[in-house]
């Protein structure tokens, strides 16, 4: 029998390699006769730039060039990097020019590029490069930016607003005007960078003779760079590859097409050798995109009973100096605020406002943690005010079972309705409140406190939109060598995407993975793709190669059934070979290796193919699965604040997460708790600091807290598996959703333990001193 | 260009003399002088751990110190950790078997941390492994299965024949 491995913890393919050091990343990578790249970046949020002197750079030997936009332009078609997703709702366009001509905009933004024999040279030949500036002022707080008279992030601009929309459905008012209760709360949220312990880094390698261009980059949509570098090179299709080598992990920002990219793969042509950039830390934190600002301004209408009766309120989001990605991270605010929860009416208004700040895109997450945050803490008011249990408030509002798929009245990007398509949001609170003692809680809080310790327990449910459509390639190819090759445009970031992808061909190929290669992330190798974001892999990946394998498999048993003269249902695949099946009191060595089949259907000159059927033994899939499918779950967290320091330790952790049926248990386990691990942080330590000029102020990771061992609490994980309907695998997404409801969960817990001192909460992160204050606050008279 | 000094030195059983600028980290100098791309730099500012090595068996951050003052010393990186081509050592096993890793990154940071460790305290308590691992970061699992890695390493190790250990695993 061939082995089943869905739904096992089967050991991942990518490991051994990355265990003996043996993996290959972008800096790993080197070239005869490569040279090495560093660039010169805006130490000013705002100034113009009257001139670049690059002498002194060029006179230190071992440099080959300096490079600005005025060399990169014979070489460009346009300049800008277009990249915006569409949308009605832009009200300028801000597209990023490959190098700053005669204004920066943002701390970081490349103005230059050295190339030199190494890095050190290149580093040394940047620093020599005088840049004369003309300093102005800047646009740092994104709600300063958009008033009145703020300073203009781009001088050719009226004002700082990118774009506005509203979404919304029901009787907005008839909904707050017939409320028992309305209660407004102010909410101020940031998140920072991604933070990938590798960080970005490109390679770009031309070939005169083919004029093949090809570049290595560390990018979770490889297929996109290529389109970015055709259009703004110019260049044929044929003429370009991009690749990517082992990646060091993505968590968004490297979804985004960057200058850095494009610079590399004109400066290769222009010095005729091959150019590698790797970034450094402190350029990963001043020019690799990031989350960071949102001011929620949010009002709730409930009945006598706490049932929700509406939502409304507006968004003010620090969309950074240029479009890097569209308008789509406030959008997933917006559309994923009502959550889990019934909402009859819902209306909010968005604004996207500029600032002189490296550019906004989604970081793990993507704007849905923030929509957990609010609606959570509209609970916590609404519990408070009403003197009700906050678990029972949520039981209240929770959507229920029977009514999936629930079909929400909003649209999504790409105008598609938004349906919850599975789970069961009640059973996943009540399942991780008993877990956690919820019940108990209480008289252990008041145990703790007679001690002088002030513990809190808090809760926050969750939605998290996963697989985003519209589909992603695979081709599955059986070689004439037997093995099993697997390709796809999306990239491996370290979610475990071989393996998946060589789990889901190998149940249906004889089981053996060992004979199965996954290539991820090469343009060469698969014609379309789209890549890796919104966790959405396993959805669509996963079922293009769940649908080609199947098609593979059907046609090597035809096949087989033609070699062997043999009934097909007489026939199964199991290891690398094709055999008659075993009967009782008959054991079949009759068989065919896979190897052989793929040898006949490859063609002989002159001879027919066998069975009549087509040549190849492959297929290629492009499932199209336009609709999200949302994975689901709760977080209940125990912490104990430190009243005389503000830390805030956690004590105890529940996750009940829902994304489907599992594929790989080990792996899913992985993704919660590292997304967990992503969110506690955005809770308690992560904050990328600006001064009001524009000046970041955490530029290294001592400066910016990333969670340690010591802080991180074991996660006590409930697994639930509701199948999507929306696919064959009935898989969804998990890669985001830990992180979704921890700062709600979180800051619940804070608020609760601080609750002798009447604190409350309206921020994430929130920090020791900023505790500390709310407790001096509380204690005042 | 610097000024440049030949050092000798051992890295993971081999005996090299190379002609270093002084200025080059010791990352670099494993990296693009001797090949050694399993030393990863996170930071280059010391604060990841990515770039662990043992110098003389003590974890050193290779982006702290200079080749040239690597001179006479004995040094492993990850890829001496494991006994052979065709075997893992029972930490790196431990890490497969606990997915104690996802992009990998940090992880030959984490494993030279852990041999270190383990050696000086073959039978920590979970929060001893905590610490030990602390000035590691990682940013996809949550340390968790790392965790349970180094506790299971620690099981595994301690039933093993001390003599059967790789070059990483020797008293210094």
């Amino acid at each position: 029998m061939s082995r089943a491995v869905f739904g096992e913890s089967v050991k991942r393919v990518e490991d051994p390699a990355l265990l003996r050091g043996e993996a290959r990343f972008i800096d790993d990578i080197s070239l005869p006769s490569m040279v090495e790249a560093a660039f010169v970046r805006s130490p000013h949020a705002h100034a113009g730039i009257r001139g670049i002197d690059a002498g002194s750079a060029m006179a230190l030997p071992g440099v080959h060039a300096v490079l600005t936009i005025d060399d990169l332009r014979p070489y460009l078609e346009t300049e800008f990097l277009v990249v915006g997703l569409p949308s009605s709702s832009y009200q300028q366009d801000r597209n990023r020019p490959a190098l700053a001509g005669d204004e920066v905009v943002y701390v970081g933004e490349p103005i230059a590029v050295v190339i030199a024999e190494d890095r050190y040279i290149a580093e040394d030949a940047a620093q020599l490069v005088v840049v004369d500036y003309d300093p102005l002022p800047a646009a740092s707080d994104c709600r300063d930016a958009l008033a009145e008279g703020a300073p203009r992030v781009h001088q050719d601009a009226k004002d700082n607003l990118l774009a506005e929309f509203n979404m919304g459905y029901g009787d907005i008012d008839a909904a707050f005007a017939s409320a028992a209760h309305i209660y407004a709360e102010s909410i101020t949220q940031h998140r920072g960078g991604s933070h990938s312990i590798e960080c970005r880094g490109a390679i770009a390698s031309h070939d005169p003779g083919t004029d093949q261009l090809t570049l290595w980059v560390s990018s979770q949509m490889p297929h996109s760079t290529l389109r970015v570098l055709v259009d703004m090179l110019g260049r044929d299709e044929n003429q370009m590859r991009v690749v990517t080598p082992d990646i060091g992990g993505g968590f968004g920002p490297k979804l985004v097409v960057y200058q850095e990219d494009v610079v590399v793969s004109v400066a290769a042509m222009i010095v005729g050798r091959p150019v590698k950039w790797i970034e450094d830390r402190r350029e990963h934190f001043i020019a690799t995109t990031q989350e960071r600002d949102q001011y929620w301004e949010v009002e709730i209408a409930v009945d006598g009973e706490a049932r929700i009766l509406g939502l409304r309120g507006s968004i003010i989001h620090d969309h950074g100096a240029y479009t890097a990605r569209g308008i789509n991270l406030p959008q997933n605010s917006a559309e994923s605020f009502p959550g889990p929860y019934e909402v009859p009416a819902f209306q909010m208004n968005t604004k996207l406002a500029l600032t002189n700040k490296v550019p906004v895109t989604p970081v793990r997450g993507a704007g849905h943690p923030q929509a957990a945050f609010t609606i959570e803490r509209l609970m916590d008011r609404v519990a408070r005010e009403l003197g009700l249990d906050r678990a029972e408030v949520r039981r209240r509002n929770l959507i229920q079972a029977q009514d999936m798929p629930y079909t929400r009245p909003l649209k999504t990007r790409g105008g598609l309705a938004v349906v919850l398509d599975s789970g069961d949001y009640p059973k996943s609170q009540e399942d991780s409140l008993a877990r956690a003692g919820w019940d108990q809680f209480p008289a252990r809080q008041l145990a703790a406190r007679a001690d002088g310790r002030y513990i809190g327990i808090g809760l926050a449910n969750f939605v998290k939109g996963t697989g985003r459509g519209p589909f992603e390639q695979v081709t599955v190819r059986i070689g004439t060598s037997g093995r099993v090759h697997v390709y796809t445009g999306g990239t491996a970031i370290g979610q475990g995407t071989k393996t998946m992808l060589a789990q889901i061909v190998a149940e249906q190929l004889g089981g053996d993975m060992e004979n199965v290669t996954v290539t991820t992330g090469d343009t060469a190798a698969t014609a379309l793709g789209i890549g890796t974001s919104n966790s959405r892999l396993t959805v669509v990946a996963g079922t293009s190669a769940h649908v080609a394998a199947g098609k593979v498999a059907d046609k090597a048993l035809q096949i087989a059934a033609h070699v062997l003269d043999a009934p097909v249902e007489d026939l199964e695949i199991d290891g690398t070979a094709i055999h008659v099946k075993d009967r009782p009191g008959r054991i079949s060595n009759v068989r065919v290796e896979l190897g052989a089949l793929a040898h006949a259907m490859a063609g002989t000159p002159g001879y027919t193919l066998p069975g009549g059927m087509g040549p190849g033994l492959e297929a290629t899939e492009n499932v199209i699965l336009d609709s999200k499918t949302f994975a689901s779950g709760t977080a209940v967290v125990e912490v104990e604040v430190d009243v005389e320091t503000g830390g805030v330790k956690i004590l105890n952790y529940v996750l009940a997460h829902d994304c489907g049926r599992i594929i790989n248990p080990m792996i899913v386990d992985g993704q919660a708790i590292g997304g967990t691990a992503h969110g506690i942080g955005n809770a308690l330590y992560e904050w990328m600091g600006y001064d009001e000029n524009g000046q970041p102020l955490t530029t290294n990771l001592a400066d910016y807290l990333l969670v340690t061992a010591t802080e991180m609490p074991r996660i006590d994980l409930i697994h639930h598996q509701s199948p999507s309907p929306l696919n064959p695998l009935g898989v969804k997404g998990v890669g985001e959703c830990g992180v979704v409801p921890a700062p709600g969960a979180i800051i619940s817990a804070v608020e609760d333990a601080l609750a002798p001192f009447g604190v409350h909460i309206d921020r994430a992160p929130i920090s020791p001193p900023q505790i500390l204050a709310l407790i001096t606050q509380g204690r005042a008279p | 260009m610097g000024e440049k000094r030949t050092v000798s030195l051992v890295v993971n059983g081999t005996a090299y003399e190379e002609s270093v600028e002084t200025r080059l980290t010791l990352a670099d100098f494993l990296r693009h002088q001797l090949g050694l791309t399993g030393t990863h730099l996170g930071c280059e500012h010391g604060v990841c751990g990515a770039c662990t090595v043992l110098v003389d068996g003590l974890s050193v951050r290779a982006c702290l110190m200079l080749a040239v003052q690597a001179g006479g010393a004995d040094i492993t990186t990850v890829e001496g950790i494991a006994p052979s081509k065709d075997r893992l050592h029972p930490l790196q096993e431990a890490f497969r078997d606990n997915h104690g890793l996802q992009c990998g990154f940090c992880t030959p940071g984490m494993l030279t941390t852990l041999l270190e460790f383990l050696r000086n305290n073959p039978s920590p308590s979970e929060g001893e492994v905590r610490e030990a691992i602390s000035g590691n970061l990682c940013r996809c699992t949550g340390y968790q299965g790392i965790i349970d890695a180094a506790l299971d390493a620690a099981e595994r190790l301690r039933g093993q024949d001390a003599t059967a250990r790789p070059h990483g695993g020797e008293s210094p």
